[in-house]
């Protein structure tokens, strides 16, 4: 733990009436995991379910952070107060990070506005159940929208992302590799696509591209039941072009979602999801520490010398933990 | 998981654009496994503050350049105390020796000469949280 | 029977013609033991023939030795003439101004910006009144002066012209340089006011303005110094450098600027850094690639078109703060390099520069360090004196082929347009990315002790930090400048300056209208450089950098 010297709650107790340093600490919490961060969880869960939860992801170099930028002073000027989550990766060598997507992000962002820059500290497992906790935070203390960024590479990542409510896939022209992005899941999340850099060659092809691919049904995952066919906005997120489109589609989806009753679906993805995480988290805990006990022990050397295999021994050692 | 991990807040204060010194720091620090938020050049001690409110970042480092750091280094180390903060704040970049003593007395934190090494960069910010967790 | 003559015997025949009637100067063309030597060694081409690889000038520094143009500026405009006059004294041949950081990012010294700025690392300039001082008393008809400013360059020019004018020397009688390269501010140095492509419509105005109205002004110094002072490599600085030079040309052409006019008012502006060798190579490979380039890409057909002319600075980041007394050696290593790659202008640092502004004494041991090359080595006697040489000859041919490379690159990212792929490298970060990795590979070695820097990272008995005497910019110039600039608003008529500056943002959203005749109104009405810049702001909007660490 960092030298907070606080309570939690009574730092949650602070966020709540606003104090944004409070937030930060909060969420430094969130991040360090363990029995703390889920007492956050705890006091925040009663008090959610009023954001509109935003999901940006594109791969590196697409221009989403700009797009973010853009968006998040879109949204702060409409007098909304908007929360933004921009993870990136850190260095799987060192475990260290540059965050630096502040610098797109800072000089657009109204008052109101809260930018925290989050690295994904190399466990995909920590940054899985770190988001949903630092979403359910803003939403408690009272932004709305909170708009997450990520980068789309990688399951967690998209997973993240994609289980907004409303999910922005950035795309830019030349960014060809079709195959490679729907590989990653990308596209399936997508509610909107943003083709980035509209103004390149190779724009209208990639436009093109996901209309094709709309059309043959190419893309159909989970954000497909509810009819609503994914609109593709070309931008210049640069120069603002085409932002304040991607704003109202990001609005009139949230209201889609609404007046279908899309949204508790999502939020039951949501929440689905995350208990899927944390539960995975625990069983993996025991699972670890059950090899650590005698019993774990021995099974470990039988397999070893042949007497039993490996898939004998994890069926053995499940029926001592689930008993 | 529980890691425990540095969050430092880098920043160009003014119109000083030389950044060739701070993107090397911010790639020792981060090679030293600490989180770096990078700020990037023409931030004011208001825009600093408040990212480091929202980032509860655990120090923040400026890099000077034009002979300014007698005026900028304590006008950051008052705003960051205006703002009833209790964040160590480490200057690098051209400072002289001679100047060193004023900065550390206005309260700033540590200074890091021209011609450190990345082992005395890695050394001077750790420290400079310590004592500040030591307090 | 005549004998026919070989290739080379028609290279080295057509030079001597050009070189015989050259004027020289008149000292002894000898060593220092007497021995007579050759202007120039070697195969042709030879000095002033195309690709100009071996030197612009057939005669070389037979005829001219470089200027020695010795950067300076700090405090008040009248603390800086004082140090212009000095160095004119001291036998400078050309002025240098260092603006204060202020001035060079189009703020005014009452600016909140501006605090702890004012007149530290050059001099204050916020309306004509300063420009007047800063160059009282000295002759513009007579001196070459050089002015390093780019994001609110056309504003400084215009001062500069109407300073002249009050001095009755007409615009056309300037000689001199204004820096003007904003594409290396998105780069590296990071001085920029608006964003890339209407800080190339406000350069394409100024080219437009001094190839009519000032032939004897270079209106861009496309620069690689604060590239390589910012981290790259030696290639990457040349390729950058050139690479942006294509694109101003590929600009001018554009707004149909002939190139054969405007081509050869560009200069240039390298580093000389301390492998002496690789220096030397990228001097020579600069001019031979510049020129096939401008002949070949861009149809130039006179030859000063093609000529690679530029001013060398020795490389302020080579400086150490340990033992900074022997940075005087560097100094002259690199200044030595310059001259040896045949550059046409000269600074040197001082010793004490990784500390503070130079002191007097600093500047003058840097000036006579160049002075020791010039006079003293003989290298000036002999024309590209390392042409030839294998290894020298490979360099040159290495840092080219480093170079093309790079160009490929930008053609690649702009589709054929080197313009659109310089703006697509600045958009993407492709540029400071390339720049802060040689950077940060360079500080690793360092670190590494794979390369000695001595005095740092070896050798390093003998630092004595009481030992300094440094340069102090005091807080009363601050204040000196502030009351200044606040007599001079009170002074002047503010009908005419408001009417001026809504001029200028009208001229702004006309593109095809030229800025420059605007901005010369607004100066001689004392409107501010910060009004200026913020009367085009208005119409174009301010940059702020997204690239990556």
């Amino acid at each position: 733990m960092k030298s907070h010297g606080e309570p939690v709650h009574a730092l949650f107790e602070k966020a709540f009436a606003g104090e944004r340093r409070s937030i930060g600490q909060l969420l430094s919490v969130i991040e360090q995991g363990g029995d703390q961060a889920d007492s956050v969880t705890e006091m925040a869960h009663t008090f959610t379910g009023k954001a509109h939860i935003v999901g940006i992801t594109g791969a590196p170099g697409s221009g989403k952070s700009t797009l973010t930028g853009q968006l998040t002073r879109i949204s702060s000027e409409a007098g909304w107060k908007t929360a933004v989550l921009a993870v990136d990766p850190s260095s799987p060598l060192t475990g260290g990070a540059i965050l630096g997507d502040r610098i797109r992000m800072d000089d657009l962002a109204g008052e109101e506005t809260f930018i925290r820059s989050m690295a994904t500290r190399g466990h995909s497992g920590g940054l899985a159940l770190a988001v949903p906790a630092a979403i359910r935070l803003f939403d408690a203390v009272g932004y709305d929208p909170v708009i997450i960024e990520t980068v789309g590479v990688g399951q967690v990542e998209v997973d993240v992302a994609g289980t907004a409510d409303t999910t922005v896939v950035v795309v830019t022209p030349g960014w060809g590799d079709a195959v490679q992005a729907n590989k990653a899941g990308l596209l399936e999340v997508a509610d909107i696509f943003v083709v980035n850099k509209a103004d390149r060659p190779g724009a209208k092809d990639a436009r093109r591209d996901l209309e094709l691919m709309l059309d043959l049904g190419h893309i159909s995952g989970l954000n497909d039941q509810n009819e609503f066919r994914p609109p593709i906005i070309m931008t210049n997120a640069l120069h603002g072009e085409g932002t304040n489109e991607v704003w109202k589609n990001i609005k009139e989806h949230g209201e889609h979602l609404h007046s279908s009753g899309q949204l508790e679906q999502r939020q039951s993805n949501r929440i689905h999801l995350e208990i899927t995480n944390r539960l995975n988290r625990v069983i993996g805990e025991v699972a670890s520490s059950v090899l650590e006990t005698k019993a774990g022990r021995e099974l470990l050397k039988s397999v070893a010398s042949r007497e039993i295999s490996p898939s004998e021994a994890a069926k053995q050692l499940a029926a001592k933990v689930l008993k | 998981m529980a890691d425990k991990k540095i969050r430092i807040l880098l920043a160009k204060l003014g119109l000083d654009g030389h950044d060739r010194g701070i993107k090397i720091v911010a790639r020792i620090l981060r090679d030293a496994g600490m989180e770096v938020i990078y700020l990037g050049l023409r931030q004011t001690t208001g825009s600093i503050v408040a990212a480091a409110e929202e980032e509860d970042a655990d120090a923040i480092g400026l890099s000077m350049h034009n002979a300014g750091h007698l005026t900028l280094g304590p006008k950051m180390v008052d705003a960051i105390s205006g703002a009833g903060l209790d964040i160590p704040l480490v200057i690098g970049g051209i400072v002289p020796d001679e100047d060193v003593a004023d900065l550390l007395s206005s309260g700033v934190t540590s200074v890091i000469g021209p011609g450190a090494s990345a082992e005395e960069v890695v050394a001077i910010v750790n420290g400079a949280i310590a004592t500040r967790e030591r307090k | 029977m005549t004998e026919e003559k070989s290739p080379n015997e028609k290279l080295k025949a057509a030079w001597s013609e050009q070189y015989n009637s050259a004027n020289l100067r008149d000292v002894p063309f000898e060593t220092m033991s007497g021995v007579p030597v050759d202007p120039v060694y070697g195969d042709g081409p030879y000095p002033g023939q195309y690709p100009y690889t071996r030197g612009i000038y057939p005669s070389m520094y037979r005829s001219r030795l470089w200027t020695m143009r010795m950067f300076a500026g700090f405090g008040t405009a009248e603390d800086t003439n004082l140090r212009f006059k000095e160095l004119l004294r001291n036998g400078g041949t050309g002025l240098s101004t260092a603006f204060d950081m202020p001035t060079l990012m189009g703020r005014d010294s009452d600016s909140e910006w501006a605090l702890g700025e004012v007149g530290r690392a050059g001099v204050a300039i916020d309306t004509l009144a300063d420009m007047e001082d800063l160059f009282a008393g000295i002759d513009l008809a007579k001196v070459s002066t050089s002015m390093t400013i780019n994001g609110p360059a056309a504003t400084l020019l215009a001062m500069y012209v109407a300073v002249a004018e009050k001095d009755g020397v007409s615009a056309s009688q300037l000689a001199g340089t204004i820096q003007n390269d904003i594409l290396k501010e998105y780069q590296a140095q990071k001085e920029y006011i608006y964003p890339p492509r209407p800080s190339m419509r406000i350069i394409t105005d100024m080219v437009k303005y001094t190839t009519a109205e000032m032939p004897k002004w270079h209106p861009v110094s496309i620069s690689g110094y604060h590239i390589r002072e910012a981290g790259s490599t030696a290639a990457q600085e040349l390729a950058f450098t050139l690479a942006n030079g294509f694109a101003y040309v590929e600009a001018a052409i554009a707004a149909g600027q002939n190139v054969d006019e405007f081509g050869r008012r560009l200069s240039f502006f390298f580093n000389s850094h301390s492998d002496f060798f690789e220096e030397i190579g990228k001097f020579r490979a600069a001019r031979r690639i510049w020129a096939r380039w401008m002949k070949e890409r861009y149809g130039a057909s006179d030859e000063r078109a093609m000529l690679c002319r530029f001013h060398t600075q020795t490389a302020g980041v080579s400086l150490t703060a340990q033992q900074p007394e022997i940075n005087i050696a560097r100094v002259g290593i690199q200044a030595l390099a310059a001259a040896l790659g045949g550059t046409q202008s000269l600074h040197t640092d001082s010793f004490d520069e990784a500390l503070a502004l130079p002191t007097e004494d600093a500047a003058r041991i840097a000036l006579r360090t160049q002075q020791i090359v010039a006079h003293e080595t003989g290298a000036t006697n002999v024309a590209d004196p390392l042409g030839g040489a294998p290894y020298v000859e490979w360099m040159t041919d290495e840092m080219e082929r480093q170079a093309e490379e790079i160009f490929s690159h930008l053609e690649d990212l702009g589709n054929g347009s080197i313009l659109e792929g310089t703006y697509e490298g600045i958009e993407n970060g492709y540029f400071v990315g390339e720049i802060a990795d040689a950077a940060y590979r360079f500080e690793r070695e360092v670190n590494a002790g794979q390369r000695i820097i001595v005095g740092v990272n070896e050798f390093t008995e003998g630092d004595d930090p009481d030992g300094r005497n440094l340069l102090r910019i005091s807080a009363e110039t601050e204040d000196y400048q502030l009351k200044r600039l606040q007599d001079i608003k009170l002074r002047r008529n503010q009908k005419d300056v408001d009417l001026s500056l809504k001029e200028i943002t009208e001229v702004a959203s006309d593109p095809a209208r030229n800025l420059m005749p605007a901005i010369i109104d607004a100066v001689k009405v004392y409107a501010t450089e910060e009004e200026i810049s913020d009367s085009m702001t208005k119409e174009f909007g301010t940059y702020v950098e997204k690239a990556i660490v």
